[in-house]
């Protein structure tokens, strides 16, 4: 029982940082109906600019946090611009297949640039832990959970309560008409790619910080799994997508604790394919009517 | 006078499948005795070692992009897990040739045999999806492949499974390319064929025409499983050793590339950029993330500037070589 509950810790603080990534792809399928298979890779280079700010700058923790995802925010409305945008009109193969030649080329840029080898993330503040019986948290864990909620709790009021998020509610639900009404489309999705960025940076700077380890390569696997997150929530619902990544990190976390960490990549996509077969929309997502 | 005529064609229709026969056969030979050496007036001439695993490897992307070519370029569905039905075949076929001691040819057939139905396990459910979630189920379906594969002792998990003999030869990387090539173009020019291009055109109006699109999906998908297993049982042939990793992500992903930068739709296109994608590769050994942020400018820039690729839909023929005129007058008697 102990270990279960152990378990279902470390699963809520992998959970909310998949549940981070996964809004971004959500957010960006929503509204363009693109698969950001770059998105993963955004992570990475967030954690890669908080890895040099810290280490070179000497930053404090969370001004570098905030620099990552300012300059990731700026990288995501590049590639949208550059790769994305002239895209618009063709097929979605075209656009999906952009995305991972965008993705790899971040890859082995970064590869190029710092190497291949993972460095130590620097640990930028004292560790506590919180021992309840058997059971214990440890200050990462709640920082974690802390910073992701705070964030989430954000993303809601921005994409609820502002402009911006009223216009971005628009264009996904129907961008032409949205265009008429006098939204500026382009400068919508530019700030969805901005947002979407940012939340990806702030993962990748929480995972470097709880795991002390970073790598070029480090965005591929919590890319996919933050995608298939985002599909079991129901893709393009922003609830849906942190449903999704909670539920993601506990499973895998309890797969690990019971002892078959080797399978633990599998799973997820075993999931992912259930999900597909029995309910593609999602588990928020309500069933829509293909038009002609 | 009508019968004369038609009488012509035929005979140049035969000629030209005669020529295509012969040329075939004195590249075989060519190769086949430069591979293996030979003396002209006291001078050896001999493929270096490296140069024929080049060739062969060749051979062995030319099937893997055509036969993704089928399912990506002919039926219009995104699969990225091209790279795990090619591990089935090398696993399987490497399993039977040293724990069974089977032959060659039937190990071969039984991969072909394996991915094509572990292509239609998968297609038939997965195929109901559309573009996007087709291509991360099919990449999700390589991934659980290689981390089952990297957790079965029997293969020697992580570390991979060997000793493989090399029984991969000149001959049989030649009958496997020119097979698949031959096969995949008359796929496409039959009723399946047609079929499969008119859902890649329209899925919704091909289904109204009467045509079973998940059915004809599934079936170019096993068609694509089925030669990327004939291409892995050839590349665990051709090395002493085959490990789980090498049959990533980035594997099925250079297959992409060769298809999307020959054209989706155009055989020869895959051939062309297949060939021309493993010499660029042989340059660029030494290099391999330099190659690998080439590939991916390449893709992107292709992709933004020409979306149909090298060859966009189009094949290389004899009669692409003639004039503009000859061409006019062929259609006009055949009119007539």
């Amino acid at each position: 029982m102990e270990i279960f509950i152990q378990q279902l810790i470390n699963g809520i603080a992998l959970g909310s940082i998949y549940a981070l990534i996964a809004l971004g792809y959500t957010m960006v399928y929503g509204i363009i109906k693109l698969i950001n298979f770059a998105h993963g890779d955004i992570y990475m280079v967030g954690a890669f600019v908080a890895f040099f700010m810290i280490s070179i700058f000497d930053m404090p923790f969370s001004i570098a946090l905030l620099v990552a995802m300012a300059a990731c925010a700026l990288l995501g409305m590049i590639i949208e611009r550059v790769a994305y945008k002239p895209l618009r009109n063709q097929d979605r193969l075209t656009a999906l297949i952009t995305a991972i030649g965008v993705s790899f080329f971040l890859e082995y840029t970064m590869i190029y640039l710092v190497k291949p080898d993972p460095r130590a993330f620097p640990a930028s503040f004292q560790l506590h832990n919180f021992h309840i019986g058997n059971i214990v948290i440890s200050s990462k864990d709640l920082i974690i959970f802390a910073i992701s909620l705070g964030l989430m709790l954000l993303l809601t009021y921005v994409v609820n309560r502002t402009k911006t998020g009223k216009s971005m509610r628009a264009v996904s639900y129907d961008s032409e008409a949205a265009q008429l009404m006098g939204i500026d489309v382009n400068k919508t999705i530019s700030a969805t790619f901005a947002l979407g960025s940012a939340l990806a940076a702030a993962a990748g700077v929480l995972v470097g910080m709880y795991y002390g380890q970073i790598e070029p390569l480090m965005g591929i696997m919590p890319g996919l799994k933050a995608f298939i997150a985002a599909v079991i929530g129901g893709i393009g619902i922003i609830p849906g997508a942190a449903f999704g990544g909670l539920i993601l990190g506990v499973t895998e976390s309890l797969v690990s604790g019971a002892g078959y960490s080797m399978l633990r990549d599998a799973v997820a996509f075993i999931i992912l394919i259930i999900i597909l077969i029995v309910k593609p929309t999602g588990l928020m997502g309500k069933n829509v009517k293909e038009k002609v | 006078m009508n019968n004369k005529k038609q009488g012509n064609s035929f005979l140049k229709r035969n000629a030209l499948s005669l020529i295509v026969a012969v040329i075939l056969v004195a590249v075989y030979l060519g190769l086949h005795f430069w591979i293996a050496g030979f003396e002209i007036g006291g001078t050896r001439y001999k493929l270096n070692n490296y140069y024929t695993l080049n060739l062969y490897l060749m051979g062995m992307n030319i099937i893997l992009a055509v036969s993704l070519n089928l399912v990506c370029g002919i039926t219009g569905q995104l699969a990225l897990g091209h790279a795990g039905f090619m591990a089935v075949g090398a696993y399987l076929s490497a399993i039977l040739t040293v724990k069974f001691g089977m032959p060659f040819i039937v190990a071969i057939l039984a991969a072909g045999l394996a991915a094509a139905i572990m292509g239609f396990l998968i297609g038939l459910p997965t195929l109901r999806l559309k573009g996007d979630y087709l291509a991360i189920a099919t990449l999700g379906m390589a991934e659980i492949i290689r981390v089952l594969l990297i957790n079965i002792d029997y293969v020697g998990g992580a570390s991979g499974f060997s000793p493989i003999p090399k029984l991969t030869n000149w001959t049989w990387i030649f009958v496997a390319t020119v097979g698949t090539v031959l096969f995949a173009k008359n796929f496409i020019n039959s009723t399946y064929g047609r079929a499969c291009i008119s859902i890649r055109e329209d899925e919704i109006a091909a289904e109204t025409m009467g045509i079973n699109s998940t059915r004809y999906k599934t079936l170019a998908f096993c068609l694509g499983a089925f030669f990327a297993g004939v291409a892995g049982a050839l590349y665990a042939h051709n090395f002493y050793i085959i490990q789980p990793n090498v049959f990533n992500f980035f594997k099925s992903f250079e297959y992409l590339v060769m298809v999307v930068l020959g054209g989706l739709g155009s055989i020869t296109g895959s051939i062309l950029a297949a060939s021309g994608l493993t010499i660029v590769n042989v340059g660029l050994q030494k290099v391999p993330e330099v190659r690998m942020i080439l590939y991916s400018i390449v893709l992107i820039a292709v992709m933004l500037f020409r979306p149909g690729g090298i060859m966009g839909r189009k094949e290389l023929s004899f009669s692409s070589f003639k004039s503009k005129k000859e061409r006019g007058k062929e259609r006009g008697t055949s009119g007539n």
